[in-house]
């Protein structure tokens, strides 16, 4: 059974957003307003989905392939990679990312995406990918455009990736965003700027000449940190 | 389960470093998160049958709805439910977007009492609006015996208890709504 004296860290309040952030308007009727209920983690807790049997489709992790009409993708082709691990350090093996975006003109396919900007035929933007052994992951897409949004008069999202990821449990669900180096919409988007500062830069990606395709793809780097436990060491019984 | 000897890492060659802040899942999460419930043509891992109510007779079904701070149905949020009782292990993921009441509704079956505590589903709750996701647990109205003696939801305010309680609405049937705001919003936990 679970071993009962493993806890994981709580969300370090310090770098995450807070429910309520009303420059972001949506937050205000969905916001919690009563404080949360401090819950002892128990083996529910301390554990949760495990996927590392799921056989992903061949194209999964290439969303410039897996959803091909007659043609490839328009937009500037990237890669994609970093590692997934905890606060510890410890890299997090054979864990599921989902991805999704929207296409190189900043439209997703979404039935409620009223954007006027094209759809590619040739471009789903959904993805998935698994963490190898050592935690590290990999995936081709297309750079997604900036777009439009109703928050406020000319409101515009930065370039973004959308990722959810399960981790080694419930407590390590994270659900979060990708940025690009140097988009000047971020010190103007009310979804990157509710993160404290110091949170902020750590949903930035980094460009990576090393891993670059040549005369094939842009690489990106972004590193996912996930909730550690706490550093008690204990016996096996 | 093989027991595993944990030890303190903070000293590996990555370092400690800090938690990756979280981000709203958004309103286009169906077609990556949900596909085939909202026919996008994309494999799905998960939906809303954790077990199937053609081969477990003793299947229950969770129905509810979410509602924000002034009492409307939201209709873009995305609920996941985790059970793990050491017997059964089971995850299922739904949008609020495509039944016509905006409903979310799983199929599973009810988890066993552990330890003589209240049995429970783990809950995860996520929205366009929310920058970071919520837990909550659904605790069942025909346990009352095991509900007024478990040690979590009596560490719940009184008057709030019954927010984490499904309703016994028929022959398997419980209705749990998810109130973000108000008088009578739901509990969510620090997990």
């Amino acid at each position: 059974m679970q071993m009962s004296n493993i806890t994981y860290n709580q969300f370090d309040r310090e770098v995450h957003p807070p429910y309520l952030a009303p420059e972001y308007k949506s937050t205000i009727l969905r916001a919690p307003t009563k404080p949360l209920i401090l819950l002892k983690q128990s083996l529910s807790e301390l554990t949760g989905p495990v996927f590392d049997d799921f056989n992903l489709g061949e194209f999964d992790h290439d969303l410039t392939k897996n959803s091909i009409k007659n043609g490839e993708p328009l937009g500037e082709r990237i890669v994609v990679h970093g590692k997934v691990m905890n606060e510890n350090g410890q890299p997090i093996p054979n864990t599921l990312i989902e991805i999704w975006q929207a296409n190189s003109c900043g439209r997703y396919v979404h039935k409620v995406d009223q954007h006027d900007a094209p759809l590619d035929p040739n471009f789903l933007g959904a993805g998935r990918c698994m963490t190898d052994k050592d935690g590290n992951y990999k995936f081709y897409t297309i750079k997604p455009g900036a777009y439009p949004w109703g928050n406020h008069y000319n409101a515009w999202r930065p370039n973004h990736i959308h990722f959810s990821l399960f981790g080694a449990n419930i407590t390590n669900r994270l659900v979060t965003q990708m940025y690009f180096p140097g988009d000047p919409l971020l010190q103007h988007d009310p979804i990157f700027l509710c993160i404290p500062p110091k949170g902020r830069d750590l949903l930035i990606s980094k460009f990576d000449l090393d891993a670059t395709e040549p005369n094939f793809a842009l690489g990106y780097r972004f590193d996912f940190v996930l909730r550690g436990h706490k550093a008690t060491p204990f016996e096996k019984i | 389960m093989e027991n595993i000897l944990y030890k303190d890492t903070s000293s590996s060659p990555l370092g400690a470093t800090l938690q990756t802040p979280s981000q709203t899942v958004g309103p286009y999460f169906a077609y990556g998160l949900t596909p085939k419930q909202y026919l996008y043509d994309f494999k799905q891992l998960v939906g809303n049958q954790m077990v199937s109510p053609i081969e477990h007779e003793e299947a229950i079904t969770i129905v509810g709805k979410v509602f924000d701070g002034n009492g409307d149905v939201i209709p873009d949020a995305m609920i996941e439910i985790w059970q793990n009782d050491g017997e059964n292990q089971l995850f299922g993921r739904f949008g609020t977007g495509t039944d016509v009441q905006n409903r979310f509704i799983f199929s599973t079956i009810k988890p066993k009492s552990v330890d003589g505590l209240a049995p429970y589903l783990s809950v995860i709750v996520f929205m366009r609006g929310q920058m970071i996701h919520s837990y909550t647990r659904i605790y069942f109205s025909d346990e009352a015996q095991l509900n007024a003696t478990d040690e979590v939801l009596n560490a719940v305010p009184a008057e709030r208890k019954n927010t984490l309680i499904a309703k016994k609405k028929g022959l398997n049937i419980y209705e749990f709504n998810i109130n973000m705001q108000g008088e009578n919003e739901t509990v969510f936990f620090e997990i």
